[in-house]
Parts: structure tokens; sequence; C-alpha cells
């Protein structure tokens, strides 16, 4: 069942399996087991097969369309998908149906992938568990009394939980790198740009980007490589041309320059933690790597930043979700109490606090002290990262100063702020970041790596985490499920 | 200068500055590929970008830069080497996103000036800042705002380029405020940028009027006027405002800040409900898109490509073909209009070397067109409509064709007349219905003399008023001759013949 | 610190309806949240430029052509209440 991508389509070629095959596979096992994992939202079971139907009339013909023909993925529930409901994980879309494909989506379908369902998050890509879903909680694989992050949590649960081959998730603070973590696959957040944002549901604007979840790094390339590339509907999509990632993957480590940075070592983190990432750079360095110190000086201000930016752009993002056009309405005497009451039950409790938080620091006389403070703190986060990357060439660090905590252990909203403290500067700075499972912990809880790279530099860090992935015996490790 | 309306006290200067929205001319809606035509079916006109679905993204039209730029240029704006847009914050059910993308901080130009003239005085009025933002959509109330218990949205506005322009508060009267409109509308259309219906609502005014004892230099606290959707309404609206603020001054109350709501039908302004919280719109530059760095190239190769504005033109008329002011101004309300009269000028005297024909009634034609202008066409044809002009059903050289006829007394001016009647409705030229009804001038002196005889022969009395001096008698003669041409006899000529035989009795 | 009234005066802008237990509970949360994002003040950004682009990238702009809409069905197809092709909402109490 755990077959990577690139296996899968190496026996669609040969002929030992078929995408119907694979596809009825998946679908039986999440029939049987994700009531307990609770990684999806919305399973598409026609569509499915009929998806792979045609996909195996290509491979019989001898003409796949690429890579990811007739390979079965699951996607984050916000991203938009033509015809199917597309919920954010919230009662305010609990209904909404797009009349259109994100481009990702569009590239995928492109590309024959099979899509099996829409996955779980937490409520607007808010939090750090997938615990404020608003429909119900994921279960960590690993431990199924436990979080998997978030809050793209259902997409690394079912990349790990084998209920999907590969998965697509939005990472603003770390949403795809600390699940990943927590759950012990691969995921990856690109350069901001470097994948086209339209039809991802938007949180923080300037910080979103939707990248893969993978059971190896050669699949994370693969993905990658699919969705990545300008988009003319996006603004902010890079135009520069998109390399092969596959090339570059097997260039190993030696000569590289890899960074340590001072500050992700804290007091407070999780001990098997730090074990598992020095040990993680012992092998790096035994590949050939070089291994100095950096210093980020700012990133114990990251968490302050990041905390005032996404609320203040996630505000306004959410501002058009009031009953008029789609989504949830609940009635009213007149427009404003209509309105104001459909907010009040569409949106759980996280959401509110950041749109109400968000709202303050852009009102009247605090624009400067909040959003516009933070937006230059952000500044130095950026020209510290520059200034690093002009010495190493990636930095490596912990992928999150903890492992997956049970359900309910972080009421307190700050504390599951905290759970992103190593992955928020990578967003504020628009830098690619890859998470690759480095370990466990003594209780048998996954533990990730991080690798950071200079803007558009995919290829690096892949070929980075590559090469730490196969000299260890992390790669392939899953959890048993039945 | 300020002037206080007609009849009421001078004790305050009047300041007014006037916001202006005008609808773009672009093809496609500011910031998605969705047509702009007018008149859809409601929400036909619409894609996810611009109703605002959830994971949808801008993209600027360069062409709504363009017509933005050209219009600055055209009012001597900076044209600033960056600008950006921001997003503008508030609630409404005919705004999808619930915010507005605009400019804030950074427009895309900023102080310009636009000269109008006000019997005979010339003011320059300064244009503090033009930027870009896009349209919102059209609600529609089951029953009046007040009493309906629903209101119903329709997107297919949502999204149109939108410039809005401010000018200083330097209007110093509601008059001036509606001339200042007037001359603003002109250049708009004249670029092409914008159609300049206000009924249609592709022009949009809202004003800002305060007042301060005369005299004095601090401003008063303003007022905003919504709903002014006419010139006429414009100064209507700002004549009431002013007299009801300077009743309140004098009677020491104190100007509340807030806006008004123009009511045409009733003659007054309302204060809408007070908004408590109004006008915390949350700026912050849009994440979305990127700065535009306004490449100063493009900025001169737009201003190569500017036309004749309108006041230019308008002296042009005045020095080039000799017209008195009123003509020009006249003429020039319109591109298409001042168009149409230098084509038929240019069909009347074609610039062949030294073609002058001296033809009898050849004249001061530039006047002769103005005056046939402003006398028949602009009767039946709205010389501010663009489309109506320019699809006239008698083009310029059809016109330039019967004043031909006229100036070779091939026909009298008065049958003229007529065959211009017969032309708009069927747009045939004037040489073909001349034909067709046979209604060539009498001009053969032999012929016409016999039916002067004869009209005189017939008519014994008034000769012998004549002849008293009742120098009236002979118009009757004169008339007689026409009535019995059917109106065709050449009156110069029947002039001439019945003085000639007159003088000889 | 944020007040009772500031929390209300939010909650308006953004058009939540909060019930007494919320709106205490936010002012709470909220005040919490903000003095932590306090520490912010210390930092020196003297003459730094705020990121208001992720990107850097500039001029992106497109050509005034026209693509075809989507039908008005498939528009008002998540309409929650409609009226025939217009979207319908409760009444407008002027503000």
């Amino acid at each position: 069942m755990h077959q990577p991508i690139h296996e899968l389509t190496d026996a669609y070629r040969r002929g030992e399996l078929t995408p119907t095959a694979v596809a009825e596979a998946y679908l039986a096992r999440i029939g049987a087991l994700d009531g307990r994992v609770g990684a999806y939202l919305t399973v598409v079971r026609e569509q499915a097969l009929a998806t792979a139907r045609e996909s195996e009339h290509r491979w019989r013909a001898g003409k796949p369309l690429g890579p990811l023909d007739g390979v079965p993925l699951a996607l984050k529930d916000v991203l938009c998908t033509r015809g199917v409901r597309t919920t954010c994980g919230s009662k305010m879309l609990e209904t909404f149906v797009p009349p259109y494909d994100a481009t990702v989506v569009e590239r995928l379908r492109a590309a024959g992938a099979v899509i099996l369902g829409k996955t779980n998050m937490d409520e607007f890509a808010m939090g750090s568990s997938t615990e404020h879903s608003a429909f119900h909680p994921t279960r960590n694989p690993w431990d199924l009394a436990r979080v998997p992050g978030g809050s793209s949590g259902g997409s690394a649960a079912a990349v790990a939980g084998g209920l999907a081959a590969g998965a697509f998730g939005s990472d603003t603070g770390g949403s795809i790198r600390q699940p990943a973590a927590f759950c012990g696959v691969v995921g990856m957040k690109p350069t901001y740009g470097r994948v086209s944002r339209y039809g991802l549901v938007a949180l923080a604007s300037s910080l979103d980007q939707i990248g893969p979840f993978a059971q190896d790094v050669k699949d994370a390339a693969l993905l990658l490589g699919a969705v990545a590339g300008h988009d003319r509907r996006d603004s902010t999509s890079i135009a520069a041309p998109v390399p092969d990632y596959m090339a570059e993957l097997t260039k190993g480590v030696a000569g590289l320059t890899l960074g340590l940075p001072d500050e992700y070592f804290i007091d407070g983190m999780d001990p098997d933690v730090e074990r598992a990432v020095r040990e993680a750079i012992e092998v790096l360095k035994g590949l050939g790597a070089q291994v100095e110190r950096v210093s980020l000086p700012t990133t114990r201000h990251s968490l302050a930043a990041y905390y005032l930016i996404l609320p203040a752009e996630a505000s306004s993002n959410l501002a058009r979700y009031d009953g008029v056009k789609f989504g949830l309405r609940v009635p009213g005497r007149d427009l404003v109490e209509m309105e104001s009451r459909t907010r009040a039950a569409g949106f759980g409790a996280e959401v509110k606090r950041r749109i109400m938080l968000g709202t303050y620091a852009l009102s009247a006389g605090y624009y400067d002290a909040y959003y516009g403070k933070a937006q230059s703190v952000r500044t130095l986060v950026r020209r510290e990262f520059a200034a690093a990357f002009a010495r190493v060439d990636l930095i490596v660090a912990p992928t999150t100063p903890n492992v997956a905590f049970k359900h309910g252990e972080k009421e307190d909203p700050l504390s599951m702020y905290l759970n992103d403290i190593f992955t928020i500067p990578g967003n504020l700075s628009g830098i690619p970041g890859v998470s690759v499972p480095c370990g466990f912990s003594v209780a048998g809880l996954p533990i990730g790596l991080q690798v950071l790279g200079r803007p558009l530099d995919e290829a690096r860090v892949l070929r980075a985490a590559y090469a730490y992935e196969q000299a260890t015996p992390w790669r392939g490790r899953r959890p048993d499920l039945t | 200068m300020a002037r206080a309306p007609p009849g009421f006290d001078v004790n305050y200067d009047v300041v007014i500055g006037l916001e202006v929205h005008a609808q773009l001319l672009t093809r496609s809606k500011m910031f998605c590929p969705c047509p702009t035509t007018f008149g859809a079916p409601p929400n036909s006109q619409t894609c996810p970008v611009c109703q605002g679905m959830p994971g949808v993204l801008p993209v600027v039209n360069r062409r709504a830069v363009e017509f933005g730029i050209r219009t600055a240029l055209a009012f001597n704006c900076r044209v600033n080497e960056a600008c950006r847009f921001a997003r503008k914050h508030y609630y409404y059910p005919d705004m999808p996103k619930n915010y507005q993308i605009s400019q804030y901080e950074e427009p895309l130009a900023e102080d310009g000036v636009l000269e109008i003239d006000l019997e005979g005085a010339r003011r320059a009025i300064g244009i503090q800042r033009l930027h870009l933002e896009e349209d919102v959509g059209k609600l529609l109330h089951e029953g009046t705002l007040e009493s309906a218990q629903a209101s119903l949205v329709d997107f297919n506005r949502a999204g149109v380029a939108l410039m809005e322009t401010v000018s200083r508060p330097e209007l110093g009267s509601p008059e001036e405020a509606a001339a200042y409109l007037k001359a603003f509308r002109a250049v708009l259309v004249f670029l092409g940028v914008c159609d300049g219906n206000m009924e249609e609502g592709s022009l949009r005014c809202d004003a800002n009027v305060s007042l301060r004892p005369r005299g004095t230099a601090a401003l008063g606290t303003k007022v905003e006027i919504k709903n002014l959707n006419s010139f006429r309404n414009v100064q209507r609206a700002l004549e009431f405002e002013v007299r009801r603020q300077a009743q309140a001054l004098d009677a020491g109350e104190r100007i509340v800040q807030e806006t008004r709501l123009w009511e045409a039908d009733r003659g007054y302004t309302r204060a809408m409900r007070s908004k408590e919280f109004a006008h915390d719109y949350r700026y912050f530059p849009e994440p979305d898109l990127v700065p535009l760095q306004i490449d100063r190239r493009w900025v001169e190769e737009i201003r190569a490509g500017l036309p004749e504005l309108p006041r230019a033109r308008r002296q042009r008329f005045v020095t080039q073909y000799g017209l008195p002011p009123y003509d020009a101004e006249v003429l020039t309300q319109s591109r298409a209009l001042a168009d149409y009269y230098e084509a038929t000028v240019r069909e009347l005297a074609p610039a062949s070397a030294g073609a002058a024909k001296a033809s009898a009634g050849a004249g001061d034609r530039p006047k002769v067109v103005s005056n046939w202008i402003m006398s028949e066409l602009l009767r039946v044809l709205p010389g501010d409509d663009e489309r109506a002009i320019q699809s006239s059903p008698v083009p310029p050289r059809h016109l330039a064709g019967l004043l031909r006829l006229i100036e070779d007394a091939t026909i009298s001016g008065k049958i003229a007349k007529d065959v211009f009647g017969k032309m708009l409705a069927s747009g045939e030229d004037a040489s073909t219905i001349v034909a067709r009804e046979g209604l060539t001038q009498v001009a053969d002196e032999a012929v016409l003399g016999g039916i002067v005889d004869s009209v005189m022969a017939a008519n014994p009395r008034a000769i012998e008023d004549f002849k008293r001096g009742k120098t009236v008698a002979k118009k009757s003669l004169v008339g007689q001759v026409m009535k019995a041409t059917g109106g065709k006899a050449n009156p110069t000529l029947v002039d001439r013949l019945l003085e000639d035989k007159l003088s000889k009795m | 610190m944020i007040e009772r009234k500031d929390v209300e005066h939010v909650a308006r802008l953004t058009r939540l309806a909060l019930t007494e237990a919320e709106l205490e509970l936010m002012r709470e949360q909220l005040n919490s949240i903000l003095a932590h994002l306090d520490t912010l003040r210390a930092v020196d950004t003297e003459g730094v430029e705020p990121t208001s682009h992720a990107v850097d990238i500039v001029n992106v702009m497109r050509e005034d052509e026209v693509e075809p809409c989507l039908p008005q069905e498939a528009m008002l197809a998540n309409a929650p209440d409609r009226s025939g092709e217009f979207f319908r909402v409760p009444r407008i109490i002027e503000e």
C-alpha cells in the first residue's frame, strides 16, 4: 500500500499495477480506516474512479501524461475544486461548491492525477493541530490520541496513514512543515510566488503558499514540479522558469555549507527533538557538508510579527464571508443583523479571535504601532536570512520544538502559537523549506528536520533533504493503523 | 473668489471641493477579463474574481492605467513614478469582498489643474489627486430604501474600472462647481476615456461644502453631499446646502460633519443617519497586487497621443475660423460635434490650391456652417452626445452638399431647411432630394420677370401703397411671387426685379 | 489596554455578533495576546521599510481583453437567497 509515487508509476509502466486497482485500494482503505483517523472531509469516489479509468487507458496505450498520471492524491479543503464542495474546515463554507478549479488543481488534473478527496484542516487554515476544524478533529496515525499538527493535518495524516499516495496542503506559518514533522512524512513549502495562489482560499495573502506532502523526497520533487510555475491569474506569481527538480536530486551535499541557527535551539524544546536534529546534522557532516553557526537575532520577534500580520490580512480576506453570495446564512431582521449572526455562527472561536485581533491592528490609530511595525520587523527577518545565505547555502534546524501533543493539551491560544516558532520565519521571508523525517521520540513519535534555502533554490533544498533521507532508515517507516 | 448664490447674504465664503468618479471605457473590468458592456442580464457578466469568491486574485488592466495616465496628463498632473493599490474596507452588499481595491497613499497622479471659464473669467482649479479603483455592483430595493423589506444585488458592474479625481477645495460657488464638472466631463469625453453619461452612472459626483465667515482663512466644517447625477442637480444641491449652512450659522448653530443625500424630487439635502463609526477604512497595501513603476517613456508616448483638448480647440475655432466665442463653445461641447463641424467646413471648401470658388453665396463659410449646425442640426440632435453625433443621419459631407446648393443658388435658404428635414429622415443627400422633388430654385430672369409682372398686375393697390412710401408693400409682393413659384424663386433676384420694375413706374 | 467598548466597536466594524460572555472573553484574550505582541515595540526599526509586498516584482498587468464570463446560473448557484437573476439580501437600514 505504501508505495511512493515514483514506484507506483513504474509499476503502471510495467503493467504490474493499474490506476483503477490502486484507486480502489486506496478508497477501500479510506473506507476502512478513515473513520478513526478523520483525514478526509469529502471523498469523491465516482470521480476518482472515472479519472483512474481514463488514466488506465493512457497507460495501456503507452501514452501517460507524465509522472503523476493515475496517482491518487488528496487535497486540503482550502483548494477550490470545481463541482466539489470546498469547506476550508468551516461551517461558513459547509455547502460551498466552487464553480472553478484552483490553478494547482487544474495542473494536477492536466497531469492525470486521481483526486481522492478533500482533507480536513483547521478552520480557514488557522491552527497547528487540526483540532479547530468545524467538523471533526483529525488524529495522528502514529498515535490516535494525538494531533497530526495543522493546519494541513488531514493531508499529512492521509499520507502518513496510507490513505493517499501524496497530498497537497498550504503553509502560511508552518502549516505544511509542522504536520509533516508530526506525522513523519515529507512536507514542503516553496518560495513565495513559486506556486500559484489562484484558487487557494486566502488566509494571509503575503504569506500563503501551496505545497506537497509526500512519502519521500523524490515524490515531493515530482509533486512540486507538477504545479510550480508562473500563472497569469496570480500577480504575485514568479515568472522565472521551473528547473527540473529531479535532475539535481542526487547531487549530494558534499561541498555545501549548512548554517545552524543559534536561535533555533531553545530552552523548553523537547530534548528528543534536539537530539534527533543534532544527530541529523552529524549525518550531513558525514556526507560531506560543512556546518557553520549562523545567527538570526530577530527570530525571537518573528512570532509576534507573524501574529500581527496574519490576523490583519486574514481579517481582510475573511470579510467577504457574510451570507450574501455563498456559504452559510443565518437570517436576520435586517442586513447587518444577518451578516453579524452569520459570521458569529459560521466562524469558530479561533477564527473570530484572529479576525478581531486583525481588525483592531488595522484600525485607525493603531496601524503604525501594530501592522506597520510588524511589517518592518519582517523586513529585518528577511535581511537576516539574506545575510546568512551570503555565507551558507542552506539552513538546517528543527521543524518544531516538540512532537505531536495530545488532543486538548494546548487549549491556550498562545501556547498553540508557539508550535510555529521555527517555521514562521520561513514564511515571513518567503524562502523555501522542507521538513523531512529524522527520527522518533522515545515514545515513538516522529521528528522533523527542516532545511531552508534561498529564494527559488528548491532544487538545492530538495537535494540536501534527499541526501539525508537516503543515508538514514526513516524513509518508509509507517504507522500500523490496522 | 467666492460668490454667494443669488439672493443670499454675502457674509460667508463658500468652499467647495468635488470628487468625481468616472467609469473608464475599457473593454474589460479593472481586475478581471469580464466585459463591461451596459445592460446585460443581471449577474451574467461576472466571474469568480469580480464576485469575490474564495481564492480569487486580481490582475491589473493595463488600459485602465493608460487611461488614468492620459487623463492625468490632460490635467497637468504629476504622474507618480510609483503607485500601488490598497484595500479599503467597509461593509455593503454591493461590494463583493467587503473591501474595495483602490489607491491610498500612493495614487497614480497628483497636483493637477483644470481651467474653467465662467462668465468671461478664467479660473484654475487645483486637482489634488487621481487614482484607480474598482466599481461596486448595483443595488435595487424592493420599493424605496426606507420601506423595502429586501434588496436585490446585481454584480455586473462590480469590478468595472473607475477613476476617482479629487479637486482641491477651491470652488467658490455652486455655479463654479457646475462649470468645473462640465469642463471636467468634456475633457474626459474628448480623451475617449469615459462616455460621461451621468444618467447611466458612468460619471458620478460627490461634493464637499463648507462655509467660513467672509475674509477669514480657517475652513469651516465640511459636509459631504452625495447623489448628484446631473449638472443641474449639482448646482441645485449646492445652492440648497449653502443656504442651509448659512442659515444655520446665522442662527449660531454648529455645522455637523456628516454625509447628506440630495433628494432631487424634494429639493433638499437630508442627513443620512449619522455614521458613528464612519470611515475607518483600515487601508493597507493590497498584498495580491504588486506596485506599478510607471515607465517615463510610456508616459511620453501617451502624452504624444493626446488629442486636442476642449479648451484649446475652442480657442482655435475662434482664431482659425473667426468664430465668435459663443459659437466656439457650442461647437466644442463634444469631440464628435467639433469633428463634425470641421469636417463639414473641409468638405465645403476643399483645400485645393486657390480653389476658393468665388461663388455668389460663398461668404463666410465657417460662420455659415456654424449657424447651420447650431440652428438646424442641434435642434434635433444633442450636441454633447458623442454617439448621436457620430451616427447622425446627415453626415458632414451631406451637410456640406446642402450648403453648396445654397451657395450656388440652386435652392433658397428656406427650401434648404425643408430639404434638411428630409435628409434627416431619409439619410439621402441634398441633390437627390432636390432633383426628385423639383425643388431647384427658379433663377431664370425671364421666367421670374414674367411672374413678377403678373403679380404686379394683379396687385395695383400694393403698388399704390409702395409709391406712397409704404415699403412694407414690397414685401407682400415678394411674398406673392414666392407663393406663385411654390417658394422656389431666388429671393434676391425677385427683390431686384421688383425693385427695378417698381422704380420704373 | 483594550476596553470593553473597543471590543464592541471592532466587533461592529467586522460584523461579528458576540454574546456578553464572548465579548468579555475576547477582551481578556486580546489583551493577553497584545501584551505579548507589544514586545515588538522594543525592536529598533528606525529607517526600515515595511514589507508591503512579499515578492520583488513590479508592473504585472494584463491586456484589456475580454474573456468569457461564467454563466449566470453558475454564479447564482451558491446564493443563500435569490430572486430570479438577483442575489437577495434583507433590508438595509441606513447607518
